[in-house]
């Protein structure tokens, strides 16, 4: 059950929560490595160009939609157990059972998590990572980082990306070859996002003055959303100057 | 990958555009109840055009009424110029608030259509120091619900941001027009044009 490849994660995870101190940046963005987040977004920037973006273009126009659809349940179903992992470590069991269910009928009536049922009967997609566990458990966001080929993270979604891919209970279980159909399927997801958001993606990475910026703008805003961190006090900073306005 | 790329913030986005913009009657000790209400009419006048059947160019024109009717253009070109609007001259904000007006209608006006056949509907308000946050959920086909937030000012009773899942339009336009003005080297007159062009 447990891999060598286990160990080593185990160690990248100790480093980099090390890394997660620094001050506290809920409201801001605290960027100290951004020449080099610059030259890896100028990097993922090319890989979308020619590589990504014509791709998903051929998936999205050569694969019907309801299968690319099913492809996506497929794909998010296989995570179910993991979500349910950190909801257990984030000691949100109401959301465990929630998760759970969700994950036995889309993997049976959903025949094998090809469709979602569940949604259907009132029990909404409802996903988290260990990035959200790390940040219930008191850890601060850290510095933002863009990521190779993943993009947008920050030092405490990286670590929370990195622990997911090793403890994921699917991928612990599940062996060679068809550990192969797992990591397929994920990656058709996400070339199927990729068409899906096309003219978002686009207009951020392509039409924005500084793609760079506006990306780390939108990751950090939403995923503080999603995480519960939701107002905070820049906007009041903001806001307030409309105070300032002369009628 | 995070959901940050979502369309549905772009689309929400959209509305945003038009909507950020809208300042209804002034009201001079305004409430949660009067925050409710404006963004209430908001929703149902968006509601009528994305579900009025009508082709995409007599939509569009529709929203660019609303903006028009109730824009609050002057405010919101303000807080997206932030500091450096501090040093912008009278006739420099005021050019920029009518190339902003454009520009915003044009970049989100596109993305309408991706509201065809949804609803939005308020769902609470409440009160944040000088501010208004009413929250609303925005039901789009093929997406799951969304959660949209106006940012209404208890100031003049005008809606002044709009957050998309957290995202603020404000924010993201703030960073845009920031980085337009900081590839012209700062001169507010050069991106002005540059932004009448934009969108």
């Amino acid at each position: 059950m447990f891999r060598s490849d286990n160990f080593f994660g185990i160690v990248i995870v100790f480093a980099l929560l090390a890394a997660c101190a620094g001050p506290d940046v809920a409201s801001g963005i605290y960027d100290p490595l951004e020449t080099r987040n610059r030259e890896i977004h100028e990097g993922n920037r090319k890989l979308d160009k020619h590589l990504v973006g014509p791709a998903a273009d051929i998936y999205g126009t050569g694969i019907p939609e309801p299968v690319r659809v099913g492809v996506n349940h497929f794909a998010s179903n296989l995570g179910e157990p993991g979500t349910v992992v950190n909801d257990i470590l984030q000691f949100k069991l109401g959301s465990a059972l929630h998760n759970t269910a969700r994950f036995i009928l889309n993997s049976t009536v959903g025949v094998g998590g090809i469709f979602d049922p569940a949604t259907n009967m009132g029990l909404e997609s409802r996903p988290s990572d260990f990035g959200e566990t790390l940040h219930v458990w008191g850890l601060k966001e850290g510095a933002y980082r863009e990521l190779p080929l993943l993009g947008p993270s920050t030092t405490r979604d990286t670590v929370g990306m990195a622990v997911d891919f090793f403890l994921d209970p699917v991928g612990l279980i599940i062996q060679t070859p068809e550990r192969y159909v797992t990591t397929l399927a994920s990656g058709a997801s996400r070339i199927g996002d990729r068409y899906r958001f096309d003219d978002t993606v686009d207009s951020i990475l392509y039409d924005s003055a500084d793609s760079y910026a506006q990306a780390r703008l939108l990751y950090l805003e939403n995923r503080r959303f999603q995480l519960g961190q939701g107002h905070n006090e820049i906007d009041d900073e903001l806001y307030d100057i409309y105070e300032e306005f002369d009628e | 990958m995070n959901s940050f790329i979502k369309r549905r913030q772009f689309i929400a986005g959209s509305t945003v555009a038009m909507l950020l913009l809208t300042a209804p009657e002034r009201a001079m000790a305004f409430s949660v109840e009067n925050a409710k209400k404006l963004i209430g009419r908001v929703v149902a006048d968006i509601n009528s055009i994305i579900n009025s059947g009508k082709t995409e160019a007599a939509m569009l024109r529709d929203f660019e009424q609303i903006f028009v009717n109730y824009a609050d253009v002057k405010w919101v070109s303000q807080l997206v110029l932030g500091a450096d609007g501090r040093s912008a001259s009278a006739a420099q904000k005021a050019a920029f608030a009518k190339a902003f007006q454009g520009y915003i209608s044009r970049k989100y006006g596109k993305r309408f259509r991706e509201f065809i056949g949804g609803s939005v509907s308020v769902k609470k308000a409440k009160a944040i120091k000088s501010f208004y946050e009413v929250t609303t959920i925005a039901v789009l086909k093929g997406e799951a619900p969304f959660e949209v937030v106006f940012v209404v000012a208890d100031k003049n009773g005008r809606f002044i941001d709009m957050k998309i899942e957290g995202i603020s339009l404000v924010k993201a336009e703030r960073t845009e027009i920031g980085a337009m003005l900081d590839k012209r080297r700062g001169d507010l007159d050069q991106m002005i044009a540059d932004v009448k062009k934009a969108g």
